[in-house]
This record gives C-alpha cells, structure tokens and sequence, in this order.
C-alpha cells in the first residue's frame, strides 16, 4: 500500500481508526486539534461509525472515554497539555479505576509556547499517575504506537498515556499503514465494582496498580520502541526521549553516532538498559524534548554520583523545544548559521482578523471603560485575547480557560468596582458557566462579555457548545433577564453598544453582555465549502 | 539527493498550498519528505513557515539546521529575509515583491528590496502582478513556486503533474491558469536571476 503523508496528529488519529477504536473525545487546543478532525473527515471512520464529536471541555471528554472503556470499547482522548491540567481528575483517578476497554490518552505538549500559556511536560502527569507512556519518534511509530496502546491498555486494563510535542504534531512524512483490526464488542468489566472508588475498593485497585508498576517495567524493557544502540566511544553515553533522536541523528549526516544511544519511547524508563548506559559511558548526555524529567531521576536529590550534561547545568538550554543546532553544540560541534536577520526586519505579531466581530466589541468596551482607571478587565483564552496588544490593550489577564470570570468577581470582593469579564462562547461552555454561578451567587458586580463568534475561533473553528444557547444558560444560571443585553457588534451600532455597556457597567450586579457575530473566518470558510459542493454537485 | 526548504509568509497567505504541490510532486518521485507546519495563534496574521525536507534517503530532523537551507520562498519580501539565518551561503531566496502591510511599523520598501538584492543568489519578482496578467491573482503562488522550480531537484513535468493532481476537483479552467502561473514564474527567474 502506499504510504500516506499525514502530520503527526493525523498518524495517530489513522492509527486509532485502523486498530479498533470505537469513539474518540476531545476539546480543541493546539497542537493537538487535527487529531479529532481527522477523523471527523475520514470516510473510513465514518463507516465504522466512530463517534467524533467535540465535548465541552477536556473533563468531560476524559470521562466520556472513560465511560467507553468501561462498555468493554476502544475510545481515545485527545487534549492538549494545558488540557491536562483541566482533565486531571479524572485522568488520575482513571489509573486506579483502571480500563476495561482500551484507553489511550494523547496529550499534545507546546514546548517554546508557540500557541500555549505554559510548557508544562505531560510525562509527569503519567508518571503521577503511575501508567505507561508512549512517546513517538517519528509519524510512523505514532502510527504504530496507537494499535499497541490499546493491546498495552488492555493487557493490564490500565490507560495509557501518549505525549507528543508541537514538532511531531504538526510535522508530516510518509506514514505506512497496517492492517485495519475490528471495534471491541461492548462487554462490562467482569468485576462491576471496579470503577466505584469506594475507600474499600479504591485501595485495593491502588495496590493492584502499583503491583503493577514492575511489570510495566519489563513491558518498556522489552518494547520496540526503545533501543539501545551500540557505539564505540563510551567517553560519551546519550539519552534521548520523543523526537531529540532525530535532532541526534542529523548532526550525523550518515546516521551512525559513534557513542552508545538510547532512544526512549516507552515509559517507565527500561531501568536495565538506563544501567548499562550508565555504567559503560564516562559521561551522560541527556536529551529532552521538554523538562528535563529523565535528568532530575538519574540525577537524584544530591546529584553526586554520575557526571551528567542536560538542560539542568546549561549543556543545553533550560527553557524552549530542542532543535539541531542545539543538539550539535552539546555535543561539541561547531554552530551554524546563514546571515543575520536585517535590522530593518519587524515583528509581526499575530492580530485579530480585519472584519473581526471582536474588534467593534473591544471599540466599544474602551470607550465605556475610557472615565474609569485602566485595569479592571479579565479575560481568558481564544481569539480575543489578542485585544491585549496594540491596538486596543483592552484586557489585563489571561490565565487558564474560564478564569476571567471568577477572576473579575475575586477583584470586586476585593473593591475594584465594576470588574470587567471578556470571555468567549466556546470558553464559556468549557469552564466559564461554574464561574457565573458563583457571581450569581454572591450578586457580585461584574460586567460579563460573552464574545459570541458561533465558533472556537482560535484553533480553526470548531463547533461551538454554546451555539444559541447563551442567553438561556445564562438565565439558567441566575442572571436577571434586564441584565442580559445581545449586541450587534458593528461599527454602526457603536454608540449604542457602548451605552449599554456603561449602564450595565453602573449596575451593582451580575449582567451579562453578548456580542454576536459570526467569525469572518468561519463565514469564508462556510463560503468555500459551499462553493466545493456546488462545483462537485456540477461535476455530478 | 536532499533539498531543505523554508516557505515563508505571513498568516492566512496560503503558504502550505506551496508545501502540498511541492509534496506531492516530492512523493511522486519517491522522494522521503518531511513537512513541519504552524498552527495556531501565528496564523491570525503572524508571521509564518514551513520546513520542508526532501531527499532521496530518510530525512531525520522535522526541522532544518541553521544555516543549511538550499531554499528561502516567500511570498512576502520582509518575511523572506526573517529567515536569512537559516540559509546557507550558496542558497537562493525566492521572493514575492509585493508587501503584506498589516503592522504599523512596516519598513520602507526601497530598503526591503535592497536588502533582498544583498542575498547573493536571489529572485524578486510580482507574482501577483504577473499572476493577474494570467487571469487570476489568486494563482500568485504558483508563480513563485514557478521562479523557484528550477533549484529543486525536481524536473518541471512533475510539478505540473502534482498540480493537475491537486486542482483537478477545481476544474479544467483553474489547472491551465496554474500551469501557467508556473510556467511564467519559471520563465521570470530564467531571466531574472542574479547569481
């Protein structure tokens, strides 16, 4: 069969469709979105009827998947790091539940932040809670590795975590393909109190998990992706984790590194290979395409017993994803570089769309805000956090999905009246409404914008949970019906908007303001499909 | 046989319709490739670029050492000289004259292009222009893709080939005008190119 060039999300969403997987859950988030959306488009996915729609936020879609496995099925859930953090609980308890059905949790990693707020390594978050991870090399092992997570998932009835990075991700090369394996039957778990986590029951399944820690051990010593390959200089010994192997293996134009290697790529570390290495190389070089998680474990707390280079003594950079130049530096190559970037060269950053819905929305709100002192504007994650920059400098946080809006009734608790929220539609469902619920219930005077765009704008305009709901879950939540204004957020309704802006702004209460217009990239690409389907209906 | 490309552009300007022609016709050659991409925030109007990787033995790193590119396309002038340091020294610079502006502080033009005419190897041309002149703007990058068809190792037939591929579904009008933004970027850089 040919191979197909697929990006690394799209590997593991091909993998997922080849080996059995019966749903697949998911909330949008760079790098990790073209997962789902593979699937969502495959044909092939379709006729196998996988369920591959989006869920409201990364818990809900770790629990759903959960709910899968539990009916004896293959479900996969997708997230990005930050995701993780939202997931978590959920994703921990899942170690001491246990699976039924297989289970693989991918989690996407954004090291250097090119789209995330942090670049917290997920490896942590398995090894917390104590399950195996898979970490690709390249598109093909993330192929590969999806087929075998759920064999690993099901062989010890535990879920699997996989961590890939922003370069795997979004980086495509010639993927084979394997043959396509049939959906579990739905069949319960044998024990049916295996997922009630009682005290009783819960310490049982903990002991049971951590019996299990050797064998998955083994299940790393054995494994196909992790290799030791042998080389003649042992003055050095090199560790490398995910893709650094291939940051490796380009400073050796033909491929063969004369110290001994070990690539990881399945986790917990193979303890017996690690002690080799160790003991036959003078020096260890670890490298880490995230924290430098592997360093800290063989370096231990007093850090005296082996001589170690990694990001923690400055051989490499602290901070940011790895590439080949740096690699070739701590290896004691000579740099390269072309000419220097002109002077005169500016940055661009990104901005918000000409035509953006929420460039009227944050015209308007300056202006209502323009008699008061800066400083009173939480906002949260999308598009619109954009409305930090020039030209508008308009909102004063971001910090983690649904954060504006306790964050603006903490600030009113603490006097700063009115307190301003800008979140959007999607956001809002993802984690914002708990938030209103305790403004609504402490009648705390805030100013809430829901910048309604019908879309999640940011990742490429995915289907928004809120869609034409707001008003009503807002209600639904407590929020008096007179505080609760839709806007037209356009230029010619501008001295409009912001007078209602400024009157809810006076109002000593919880109101809710709704810009709402739909996303002009989501319009085009609405138009765009259009226009396929009437050249294919032509064609036809 | 190897060529490391970086296109480069400006978000929401289509540079990953570049990578795909040049991908499939890389594939069609049984060429190893590998493609880095950017998603997300950047592509609000950010600056943006690809890496591209062929060559006949498996490519390792998804990204391209610094100062090893044989390729800089842009379809943006200042954005084409963002990348400098990752080209090598006899590389070339393919570049679209015709300026993105959607900052504040864009640089005069004028000492754009003569940073651009400092790059020893180089192409600058309007491809929007010349585009037009073939029936449709929107074929721009095509005829950039065109200047630079020559330094890919990749023969000519074959990327139109991997258009016909691609716009097929468009119809037959769209592939001619793309064969023939092709043709008249090849056939600009032919003349144009300083060596």
């Amino acid at each position: 069969m040919q191979k197909l060039l697929l990006l690394g999300d799209e590997a593991i969403a091909q993998g997922a469709i080849d080996a059995g997987m019966s749903g697949i859950y998911a909330y949008p988030g760079t790098p990790s979105t073209e997962i789902t959306e593979y699937v969502q488009h495959s044909r092939e996915a379709k006729q196998k009827g996988i369920h591959c729609s989006w869920s409201t936020n990364e818990k809900t879609a770790m629990e759903a998947a959960l709910g899968m496995s539990y009916a004896g099925k293959r479900a996969m859930v997708c997230m990005k790091h930050v995701g993780l953090n939202v997931a978590a609980d959920p994703f921990v308890n899942s170690s001491i539940t246990g699976a039924n059905g297989g289970i693989i949790v991918v989690v996407a990693d954004d090291p250097s932040m090119h789209s995330s707020q942090n670049e917290q390594d997920s490896r942590f978050f398995g090894k917390f809670a104590m399950i195996p991870i898979l970490e690709p090399v390249n598109q093909q092992e993330a192929y590969d590795m999806v087929a075998y997570g759920f064999n690993l998932s099901e062989k010890y009835k535990v879920p699997v975590l996989m961590r890939i990075t922003t370069r795997m991700a979004h980086s495509r090369a010639g993927v084979a393909r394997s043959a396509s394996l049939n959906q579990n039957e739905m069949s319960l778990p044998s024990d049916l109190r295996q997922f009630v986590l009682l005290p009783a029951i819960a310490r049982r399944r903990y002991k049971l998990l951590l019996n299990n820690q050797d064998a998955f051990e083994k299940e790393a010593e054995t494994s196909a992706f992790n290799r030791y390959i042998d080389g003649s200089n042992k003055k050095l010994g090199i560790i490398t984790t995910g893709i650094a192997f291939n940051y490796l293996m380009e400073n050796y134009p033909d491929r063969v590194v004369p110290y001994p290697v070990l690539k990881i790529g399945q986790y917990p570390l193979p303890r017996n290979m690690v002690e080799k290495l160790c003991k036959e190389c003078d020096e260890i070089l670890l490298l880490e395409e995230g924290y430098p998680i592997v360093e800290e474990m063989l370096r231990g707390y007093l850090d005296n017993s082996l001589k170690i280079k990694g990001r923690l003594d400055g051989c490499i950079p602290r901070d940011g994803e790895l590439n080949p130049n740096i690699v070739a530096v701590a290896l004691g190559m000579e740099d390269t570089k072309g000419l220097d970037v002109p002077a005169l060269v500016t940055a661009r950053p990104p901005a918000l769309c000409a035509g953006c819905p929420h460039i009227d929305s944050y015209v308007a709100l300056n202006e209502a805000l323009s008699t008061l002192p800066a400083g009173r504007v939480f906002s949260d994650i999308g598009c619109y956090t954009l409305g930090a920059l020039e030209p508008f400098q308009a909102i004063n946080s971001c910090v983690d999905m649904g954060a504006s809006i306790p964050m603006a009734v903490g600030a009113a608790d603490a006097g700063l009246i009115p307190a301003v929220a800008v979140i959007g539609d999607s956001t809002f469902t993802h984690s914002g409404i708990t938030g209103l619920i305790d403004a609504v219930q402490s009648n705390s005077p805030i100013t809430v914008l829901i910048l309604d765009n019908g879309t999640t704008g940011m990742t490429g305009g995915q289907e928004s949970a809120a869609q034409g709901r707001i008003e009503a879950l807002c209600k639904a939540c407590g929020v008096e019906e007179e505080h609760i204004h839709v806007l037209r957020p356009l230029r010619k309704f501008h001295e409009e908007n912001t007078e209602i802006l400024m009157k809810e702004l006076a109002y000593k209460g919880v109101s809710v303001i709704i810009p709402r217009r739909e996303c002009i990239v989501a319009i085009d690409k609405r138009m765009r499909e259009k226009e396929k389907a009437r050249i294919a209906e032509q064609e036809a | 046989m190897k060529r490391d490309i970086i296109l480069a552009g400006v978000g929401g300007q289509g540079i990953l319709s570049i990578a795909a022609i040049i991908g499939t016709a890389a594939l069609d050659m049984g060429l190893h490739l590998k493609q880095s991409e950017v998603h997300g925030m950047a592509q609000r109007g950010g600056d943006v670029s690809s890496n591209l990787r062929i060559a006949d033995k498996e490519v390792a790193s998804d990204l391209i050492p610094r100062g090893k590119a044989d390729i800089v396309i842009s379809v943006e002038p200042m954005e084409g000289l963002r990348y400098l340091p990752m080209l090598s020294a006899d590389g070339w610079l393919i570049t679209n004259s015709k300026p993105y502006v959607n900052i504040p502080n864009y640089p005069e033009i004028e000492s754009v292009y003569s940073e651009v005419a400092k790059v020893h190897r180089h192409v600058i041309l309007d491809a929007e222009k010349i585009a037009k002149d073939l029936g449709s703007s929107r074929a721009a990058n095509v005829v950039i893709l065109g200047a630079a068809s020559d330094h890919l190792g990749i023969a000519f037939e074959t990327f139109e080939k991997a258009i016909r591929t691609i716009f097929h579904k468009k119809g037959n009008a769209i592939v001619e005008l793309n064969i023939n933004a092709l043709k008249a970027g090849r056939d600009f850089a032919a003349k144009n190119s300083i060596l």
